[in-house]
């Protein structure tokens, strides 16, 4: 076998292979992971996160804007503290609201950041104060069953 | 006749364990002749042709069939519960993280490690090893080094572009052949691959993989017997250890790299 075309084989191979590699990492996969400079993180604390998993989307008007980086419960308060890692590209108010919303009927659920009117911004480590917890179809269907008995009751 | 029957007990597992250890060591020692293949980069290359290129065919088309198969098994199943747009989800997650490493690897065992064996064993049988000796070569680093490092190179490559190739197929037939919406074929399945989770878990994997095909089919060539039959009963023996060392050892990774995600 020739060298040089030996050479130019095992070339071949090698940057075909490069050439895969780059394909799965650029148009297959998203490197979703924030790095931590280009990011800042902020705590929202929840009485009930549902089923909320860490690296669920954070969403402001449809638009993913950061992710959940992590999930503590806080044994003082017995509330859940989640902090919110949010791409430093975005600013929001520091009277923004975060609610845990579902994405779909079965779909996993996500982070609605809603923007407030504050001319001051989130700072990194600020907490958001107006949160909504997540919706547990027990109780709605038990407030539900209530409401339905209480219109029935005699006044 | 007890005793005959358990000296033939005892006789097979020394010589299991001292075949195993045999094994470790003769690792070892290529690890520790290593120098050469990567000082004399040339010979190296010359087996990445051979174990590398020429499994490179296989590798291709087999890619794709997979790739087209999960696209018609995915949609068929997905359509039921009117999911079809994430067949790129299923067919990427699929291939990226089990298929692409595994079935490289079961390639990769069959079409080269086969070879190595049955050539490192001829190479025994012909004398050529003692013969380098004589002239003072160290046949572990002229010839045994070489394969071993252009198998533990090859293979991540190879198994990326069966992923590659596969995740083509899908999309041919997905897309092109069923008419799933384009742009949500490829947007749903950057959502869900993650680069580090996804991606590099499994070039860990097929790293792991090439390491231990190529190890064991120097040693099964370098061990086997020097004779025809032994040849090729050393061949049988690489195909069937390295594919069963494969399985086992992506369930290992597999539970250490996904069991803690929720």
């Amino acid at each position: 076998m020739n060298k040089t075309v030996l050479d130019f084989w095992v070339g071949l191979l090698v940057l075909a292979g490069i050439a895969a590699l780059l394909f799965l990492a650029l148009k297959v996969g998203s490197t979703s992971a924030l790095n931590s400079s280009a990011s800042y993180e902020v705590v929202a604390r929840f009485e009930n996160i549902g089923g909320l998993k860490l690296r669920a989307p954070v969403k402001s008007a449809g638009v993913v804007v950061g992710r959940v980086a992590d999930i503590q419960f806080d044994n003082e308060t017995f509330e859940a503290a989640v902090t919110l890692r949010l791409d430093k590209r975005y600013a929001f108010p520091r009277d923004s609201s975060v609610a845990i919303l579902t994405s779909g009927l079965l779909g996993e659920q996500y982070i609605g950041l809603e923007a407030g009117g504050d001319s001051l911004k989130l700072k990194a480590h600020d907490r958001i104060l107006i949160t909504q917890d997540a919706v547990v179809l027990e109780n709605l269907i038990g407030r539900f069953l209530y409401d339905k008995a209480q219109e029935g009751a005699p006044q | 006749m007890l005793k005959r029957t358990i000296e033939h007990v005892g006789n097979r597992v020394i010589q299991a364990v001292w075949r195993m250890g045999y094994a470790a060591r003769f690792f070892v020692t290529i690890l520790l002749h290593s120098g050469t293949a990567f000082r004399r980069f040339g010979l190296t290359i010359r087996e990445l042709y051979f174990s590398g290129v020429l499994t490179l065919v296989v590798i291709l088309v087999s890619g794709l069939f997979v790739g087209m198969v999960l696209g018609l098994q995915g949609y068929e199943t997905l359509q039921t519960y009117g999911a079809e747009e994430s067949l790129g989800i299923v067919v990427a997650l699929s291939l990226v993280r089990e298929l692409g490493p595994v079935v490289a690897a079961l390639l990769f065992a069959s079409r080269a490690g086969s070879a190595i064996t049955a050539e490192i064993g001829l190479m025994k049988a012909t004398e050529q090893l003692s013969a380098m000796e004589m002239m003072a070569v160290d046949p572990i680093a002229r010839v045994v080094a070489p394969r071993f490092w252009a198998g533990v190179i090859s293979m991540p490559l190879l198994a990326a572009l069966f992923s590659a190739m596969g995740i083509l197929g899908g999309y041919l037939v997905g897309v092109q052949l069923i008419g799933i919406d384009e742009g949500s074929f490829w947007s749903q399945m950057q959502n869900a691959v993650d680069f580090e989770r996804d991606i590099v878990n499994g070039v860990i994997k097929s790293v792991v993989f090439g390491i231990a095909i190529t190890a064991i089919a120097l040693f099964e060539g370098y061990d086997a017997p020097p004779t025809a039959e032994g040849v090729s009963g050393a061949t049988t023996r690489t195909v069937v250890t390295s594919s069963l060392a494969v399985l086992a050892l992506d369930f290992v990774l597999t539970a250490f790299m996904f069991r803690g995600i929720g």
